[in-house]
């Protein structure tokens, strides 16, 4: 094997060095080794492979499974579009063919110089103020004309990152409206103090009582989860927080993390105290890699303040420190199980459970991992109570709920509500009109239709993991739902068949429909794939792979009928354009040399 | 006194730990599954032998058996969904069994004669996955993996070699080999290793060995796969 | 005294891009032939020269498609045929001819006609008599819809007499093992 050029060992020994050549930071490793060379280069695997005593199929298996890592050359700028439906909506497929023009390069291919490579991305997280985009995985927002042209300039005269107008990357907070979690005012450590006070059951009698729910979505209940890890033995336990916000229309934790990172860190603090752990780690998605630096500013006056480290706050015994991990573009990572793999520096396919984190976590000990949101809730729940917490909001789902709205609305943002808000309310607070149709939670979650706008965000109702995106009466809801089905055909992580498979065949038969050449049959075909996915996928992403199908062929059946263009069964291609090859070769043009669909030959 | 799930009606004995699938195979009873082996770590991902596990469908290759299960496998409905799986992952490859040395040698093949397919139903995918005849003594031929880890466990687990790997995502998941390359011939792996006999469809064949054996005498003509139930590996080798 | 004859279905049969295997298969039903067409009527096949397909009730497919002229052959058989059949690997799958499809077209026919030896220099063939080929060989499933499947490569003679003897009473064909083969 040739020995690895000096230039990959002179960047990659330090950054081996600094996360102890060990295997398990494989993700850490190649995120920083890329960042350094623009891509992970064979002889840079090769080194890898040697330092690390890693298979190169190791490394070459996580590399290809997270969209942020390239194994083969991209441009020195690499531009990726966010691909969400409200980006869309912002019209960002225009200016996304605006800049390949711009710069003549095509999606998803280098330019020749290796200067460029302009491509999309699935959701980055900034629907309020779209079209966004990533450039060397660093979010630019509200992209305009204007804005696409002065980019395209910059990248031709080859200025760095660092001397873009910081006005480009601006990322605004737009919080519209503030219950509990979002008021001002938290002093760090004071939940701390309360827990310590409370003691570890105390505090986990007050979660209890809260009967605080995770914020992720599924809305598990926290103390079991707690309480299972606490009495689960290990050599060790671990705290995990979920930031791997990547549910399109997702952007709280983004907030959260943002303004509100020293209430996210104490609740995984006491969070540690509870479940006897010392160490959290902060999973965050490779998209908020722009918080890096002020989220290690946080931690950094954390352990000067001794909220973090050796004897938290005086209290003997209890050492607690947080590092922060990130993803590389993998939404399935939002699986706590997948989530775990990629912690361990492997491929991001959900584990087979039983048994689950709680027990059999990270580095198979006991795990807690819980979403963003949730650990915020906790230092309010340790400062005044589980009783106090759990009055706010409904029977089963106490307390409040920050949601991301974003859409067709005057004020996109930021907004908290207790549970047991309306759509309706949510909507007239947003300042949308003519609305037709509210995606809540993401495109795995529930298209709501007018008739239901008096439904309410609770777990009775309306569970929801904090999106909202609203449509009013312009949107197509059947493009919207082909929007979603591309982005789960996307991110499938390809483990299990239904779901590979599926998911692909559901995309091919909704662009079928969308490209007019649809029928009852692929109708029938569509809602038997649904089916299939419902009842065989390995996760969740599987399961609600369809939820926006089967929602919108509900409620919005019109928007598929008027696809429905033939009566008889139609190819997915179009034939006459399989013969376009062929014609070109021989010259032929003749009427032979053409094949009409069927209703026009027999007209 | 042994423990018992049933089965279809059937009682199962199982000792702790097994799994459902594990104590059925056991006892003679049939699941079809593709990415399950006797001899290795489950891994869950074919999911043709999910089963109704007290009503709840689950792959019954990770299910642990349980006292008192009432499971179900040989319905009408599990066996539609399944045959639906199997004719995924025909049209997701390229399975063209009239050219394939393994045919009637084959599990995926096999599979799909006892769940009744008589089509791969939906439109095929036809993807582009040259071979891989770089060793002098083995092929790869890409377009029949179906994924199922058989040989990247045997090559880690048994043969201690990580020969094989799983990369890419989604529909672009695909096999890999542990060379720089990306070829065979540039791995440590031997005619000798557990993972040049495991793959259940006709991946990785030996060369100069060509339809060896006469049509009708082929492990599958003889019986179908359900009469093989687990011990069909050591029969056929025998 | 005989019973009034009962009326015969009429069946068509067609090769598209196949090797005419599936229907030297069908005459290895040897002398159930003449049960056969106690049962049946032949419409268009090559055992009755007939060039167009008329009204059917079952019409049997050879073959995927690999060329404009397929595509007619198909169309007018899933129009005239009440039950269209898809018999054998090519039809089901494309088979051994859709092995071209990861070669673009063009590659394909450089290769042929254009650059290497053999048909090398002769041009590409552009003749308007000549059907021109498609992108990619399509199973049949693919462009009609199509209501049964007999599977092999070809389905032997037993295998097609099982399937039209079950067709023609009206009973769900069923292979089963012995008969059910992909190759």
């Amino acid at each position: 094997m040739a020995a690895p050029e000096l230039d990959h060992k002179t960047y990659l020994d330090p950054i081996l060095a600094r996360y102890g050549h060990a295997a398990l930071h494989l993700m850490q490793i190649l995120r920083e080794a890329q960042e350094h060379f623009g891509w992970l280069h064979p002889d840079a695997i090769d080194y890898l492979t040697e330092q690390l005593h890693v298979p190169r199929t190791k490394i070459e298996g996580v590399a290809s499974f997270y969209s942020f890592f390239y194994l083969q050359p991209r441009g020195r700028y690499r531009v990726l579009f966010s691909d969400n439906i409200t980006d869309r909506m912002l019209g960002s497929k225009a200016l996304m063919d605006r800049m390949c023009r711009n710069l003549w390069v095509e999606p998803g291919k280098m330019s020749e110089d290796g200067l460029v490579s302009v491509d999309f991305t699935s959701c980055t997280g900034m629907c309020d103020q779209g079209p966004a985009l990533l450039v060397n995985n660093i979010a630019i927002t509200r992209m305009t004309e204007q804005r696409v042209d002065e980019i395209c300039d910059l990248i031709r005269e080859q200025v760095p990152l660092a001397q873009w107008p910081a006005e480009f990357f601006r990322v605004e907070d737009n919080i519209r409206r503030k219950g509990l979690l979002l008021e001002d005012g938290f002093v760090p450590g004071s939940a701390l103090q309360a827990a310590f006070a409370h003691g570890p059951e105390g505090m986990l009698d007050e979660v209890r009582a809260s009967g605080l729910r995770g914020r992720g979505g599924a809305g598990f209940t926290t103390a079991i989860k707690w309480e299972s890890c606490r009495n689960a033995p290990g050599e060790a336990h671990y705290v995990v927080c979920n930031a791997d916000e990547g549910e399109p229309g997702t952007f709280k934790d983004r907030v959260l993390l943002n303004g509100y990172a020293d209430k996210v860190f104490e609740g995984m603090t006491l969070c540690g105290y509870v479940i006897g752990a010392r160490k959290g780690m902060l999973y965050l998605r490779g998209e908020y890699r722009y918080l890096r630096d002020h989220l290690e500013a946080v931690l950094a006056r954390r352990r000067e303040r001794r909220l973090l480290g050796a004897n938290v706050l005086g209290q003997a015994g209890f050492d607690f420190d947080i590092e922060i991990h990130f993803g590389a573009g993998a939404y399935i990572c939002g699986e706590e199980s997948a989530l775990i793999e990629s912690l361990e520096g492997k491929r991001g396919t959900p584990r087979n459970r039983p048994p689950f984190p709680v027990t059999h976590g990270y580095l198979n000990q006991p795990t807690v991992v819980n979403n963003v949101e949730t650990f915020a809730a906790t230092c309010h729940i340790a400062l005044k109570g589980g009783a106090w917490y759990a009055a706010i909001g409904t029977a089963r789902s106490a307390g409040t709920k920050v949601m991301s709205i974003s859409g067709d609305c005057a004020r996109p943002g930021i907004y908290e509500y207790p549970f047991g808000v309306s759509v309706r309310q949510m909507l007239e607070d947003c300042g949308a009109a003519n609305t037709q149709a509210v995606q809540v939670s993401g495109p795995s979650g529930v298209t709501v239709s007018r008739a239901e706008f008096d439904r309410v965000l609770a777990f009775e109702d309306i569970g929801t993991a904090g999106a909202f995106m609203v449509f009013d009466d312009s949107r197509d809801m059947f493009e919207v739902a082909r929007n979603f089905v591309h982005f789960f055909a996307h991110e499938s992580c390809g483990f299990c068949t239904p779901c590979r498979v599926g998911t692909s065949l559901l995309k091919n038969l909704m662009d079928k429909l969308h490209n007019g050449h649809g029928s009852p049959y692929d109708f029938q075909e569509i809602e038997r794939l649904n089916a299939l996915l419902l009842s065989m996928s390995h996760c969740g992403l599987g399961h609600t792979a369809c939820n926006p199908v089967l929602d919108t062929i509900a409620k919005f059946r019109p928007a598929y009928e008027v696809r429905m263009l033939h009566q008889e069964f139609t190819p997915a291609f179009d034939l006459d354009w399989s013969l376009q090859a062929a014609r070109q070769m021989t010259g032929r043009d003749d009427s032979g040399a053409h094949l009409h669909n069927e209703e026009e030959a027999s007209r | 006194m042994s423990k018992t799930f049933t089965l279809d009606g059937k009682d199962v004995p199982f000792r702790d730990g097994q799994t459902i699938i594990e104590a059925a195979l056991e006892a003679g009873h049939y699941i079809p599954h593709l990415c399950h082996h006797p001899d290795f770590k489950a891994h869950g991902s074919c999911k043709l032998c999910t089963v109704k596990v007290n009503g709840r469908q689950t792959a019954s290759c990770t299910m642990q058996a349980a006292e008192g299960q009432v499971v179900e496998s040989e319905t009408e409905e599990l066996n539609s969904e399944r045959r639906a799986l199997t004719q995924m992952l025909f049209v997701e490859g390229n399975h063209f069994c009239p050219s394939c040395e393994k045919s009637g040698d084959c599990q995926l093949q096999a599979t799909a004669y006892h769940l009744n397919m008589m089509t791969a139903h939906y439109d095929h995918f036809f993807p582009n996955r040259p071979l891989d005849a770089s060793h002098p003594d083995f092929l790869l031929d890409f377009n029949r993996c179906i994924l199922c880890s058989l040989c990247v466990r045997a090559s880690r687990d048994v043969d201690g070699k990580n020969v094989f790997a799983l990369a890419g995502r989604g529909i672009k998941s695909h096999l890999i080999v542990n060379a720089r390359s990306g070829k065979l011939a540039d791995t440590d792996f031997s005619a000798a290793d557990k993972a040049a006999s495991v793959c259940p469809v006709g991946v990785i064949l030996p060369k100069r060995r060509g339809f060896a054996v006469p049509i009708g005498e082929r492990t599958f003509d003889k019986q179908p796969i359900d009469a093989y139930v687990d011990t069909r590996i050591a029969r056929k080798e025998e | 005294m005989d019973a009034p004859a009962k009326k015969k279905l009429r069946l068509a049969t067609a090769t598209l891009a196949g090797c005419f295997g599936c229907h030297m298969s069908f005459l290895d039903i040897d002398e159930r032939l003449f049960d056969l067409v106690e049962l049946v009527e032949f419409d268009r096949s090559p055992l009755t020269d007939i060039k167009e397909v008329g009204p059917c009730d079952i019409g049997l497919i050879e073959g995927g498609l690999c060329n404009a002229e397929n595509v007619h052959v198909l169309r007018d058989f899933r129009k005239h045929c009440r039950i269209l059949v898809a018999v054998g690997a090519c039809a089901i799958n494309g088979g051994l001819p859709a092995q071209r499809n990861p070669i673009p077209l063009h590659e394909i026919l450089s290769e042929v006609y254009l650059t290497e030896p053999g048909l090398a220099h002769s041009g590409i063939p552009n003749d308007p008599e000549l059907p021109l080929p498609l992108n990619k060989v399509h199973p049949i499933h693919e462009v009609v819809k199509v209501d049964y499947f007999l599977p092999g490569c070809p389905p032997s003679g037993d295998a097609i007499w099982k399937f039209l003897t079950d067709l023609l009473a009206g009973r769900e064909p069923e292979l089963g093992h012995a008969l059910m083969h992909y190759d």
